[in-house]
């Protein structure tokens, strides 16, 4: 009976973040074209645009391979299974002990891996282009990812999501190092979800995009998948983030229906902020040369490496 | 209680460090004179803090003196400096940026391991502070070495003097003259160093040090 209680509450998880990843998409934008004085579209339109994709008949180059048609599933999958291991409204979960932050950064390599393959698979030049600029951007962004694990895990003692989430909750200080691990998460998951600094998702401007260079051949339920796929990276980022830095309200402990509510409420309170914080700092900021970007990247490879240089300075106390 | 004290004094601190590879990685003169105020405002926030945990009320007199000279009339009247020079464009420099940094993290960890075995015996607080100014002042010499540009170069000087400074703060019993002097000394420099700067310029038509090297014969 416990065993199934635990894997409904695990699979309520799992689920939450599937049907919430396209809303935070549509928060943002609606309130991207807000802050432009725009009206936007209605928080609902991603998942017509979604619907819609999945009801379109596919259209396949012709020498488009078996990998092709895969792939959008793997990269689903692997997105989707990492999405759900971040501890969203309570630690603890009956999966809890693979929620390992290596693990996460390894699911989302491999799913870019596949992504880059099929930007490659059918031929054309804008997708090799976006493949390269991809794997350029990720040289730079998974080390500097693995030094945040390293700042996280070194003042948590444990690269697992739950305890560091616990070990945040109860023992909260301005640790200097944990600052500048927030500030270098904040750039890897701008990168990362293709955001305005580095790549704009709004664009089909072929000199600049990264991420839509790669998904230009896709159309019709492969479509759907790739983009709720981008949709549910931005939600692991933002989960992420709130996870770690801020883990106030997520339902620690004895299991209760009071604090599973507690913790939904604020981890939905945490999604707005954090979506609204995004596009505050999008709209504020011009896209960067794609030469740039390697610099930004650094920025942040280099404050996770001086997060940990200076754990070792603090380590006294 | 102390914990927190502690806890904010090596934010501070840190952020210190922090802005000091933000003017490293700038490539623009303005914004590097923006970055500049930046870095002698959190200094002010951190020696304020330092003076309000050691109960020394002097402190806060090298606080305000930061606030004001630093962090307002420097940056104010180096912007001036730039735009009349012309030069509130781009800088380049020497090596490329990530190289820079990565000498940056060297120099940030040399500091932290001679201050650890040297000051093995100092109490945290003071050994933290003077870990974090020896790394400032190395970063600010980095910066003289990397940039070509007379202007940007009197930036990096500028943050060595903040390291000395926040290394001033964290030692206890450090005299307010010394302080002042410290401060009005920096600040005749500043007045010598633009004086010279347009005086280079009439001279070469051009700010870069280069010019200057190639005038003397000398050969990089």
């Amino acid at each position: 009976m416990v065993l199934i209680l635990d894997l409904a509450v695990q699979g309520v998880q799992m689920l939450a973040v599937l049907a919430l990843a396209p809303l935070l998409l549509g928060f943002t934008r609606k309130v991207k074209a807000r802050l432009l004085r725009r009206q936007g579209p209605p928080l609902l339109q991603p998942y017509r645009d979604l619907l819609r994709l999945s009801r379109k008949e596919v259209v396949l180059a012709e020498n488009a391979s078996w990998l092709f048609r895969s792939a959008p599933y793997m990269i689903f999958a692997a997105t989707w299974v990492a999405a759900a291991l971040v501890p969203t409204f309570a630690t603890g979960l009956h999966f809890s002990w693979t929620a390992d932050l290596i693990a996460i950064a390894a699911l989302l390599g491999s799913a870019r891996v596949f992504l880059a393959l099929v930007g490659m698979d059918v031929g054309t030049s804008f997708g090799g282009i976006g493949s390269s600029r991809e794997m350029m951007f990720a040289s730079l962004a998974e080390p500097a990812m693995i030094m945040i694990v390293f700042v996280v895990a070194l003042v948590a003692g444990s690269t697992q999501l739950s305890h560091i989430a616990i070990f945040m909750q109860e023992h909260a200080s301005l640790r200097v190092s944990l600052g500048l691990a927030l500030v270098a998460l904040v750039i890897v998951a701008l990168a990362e979800n293709a955001r305005i600094p580095v790549d704009n998702p709004a664009t089909h401007l072929e000199l600049t995009m990264v991420h839509e260079a790669m998904v230009l051949e896709y159309s019709g339920r492969h479509l759907a998948v790739i983009e709720l796929a981008a949709a549910l990276k931005l939600l692991l980022y933002v989960s992420l983030v709130g996870c770690i830095f801020f883990p106030w309200g997520i339902a620690s402990g004895e299991p209760s229906p009071a604090a599973y509510a507690l913790g939904a409420v604020t981890y939905l309170a945490k999604l707005a902020a954090g979506g609204f914080l995004l596009v505050a700092f999008e709209t504020s900021i011009a896209k960067m040369r794609v030469f740039r970007v390697p610099e930004f990247l650094g920025a942040a490879l280099m404050l996770g490496l001086l997060g940990t240089l200076l754990l070792f300075v603090s380590r006294t106390f | 209680m102390e914990r927190f004290f502690l806890d904010v004094a090596h934010l501070l601190a840190g952020g210190l460090v922090l802005t000091s590879f933000m003017l490293l990685y700038q490539t623009r003169m303005s914004s590097l004179l923006v970055v500049f105020a930046l870095q002698a405002f959190v200094l002010t926030l951190a020696v304020g803090w330092q003076a309000h945990v050691q109960h020394a009320p002097h402190l806060y007199i090298t606080a305000a003196i930061a606030l004001i000279l630093k962090a307002i009339i420097i940056p104010y009247a180096l912007s001036r400096v730039v735009v009349r020079l012309g030069i509130h464009r781009s800088i380049e420099t020497v090596g490329g940026i990530s190289l820079t940094m990565l000498a940056g993290m060297g120099c940030v960890a040399l500091s932290m391991v001679v201050m650890m075995k040297a000051m093995a015996a100092a109490d945290p607080l003071t050994r933290e502070d003077l870990a974090f100014a020896l790394s400032v002042v190395l970063l600010g010499m980095l910066i003289m070495v990397t940039r070509r540009n007379a202007v940007s170069q009197i930036v990096g000087f500028m943050s060595v003097e903040n390291g000395l400074i926040l290394a001033a703060a964290g030692a206890k019993g450090m005299p307010l003259v010394v302080e002042i002097s410290v401060a009005f000394s920096v600040l005749v420099a500043f007045i010598v160093i633009g004086v010279f700067l347009f005086r280079i310029r009439e001279r070469f038509d051009s700010v870069e040090l280069q010019v200057l090297d190639d005038y003397r014969g000398e050969r990089r």
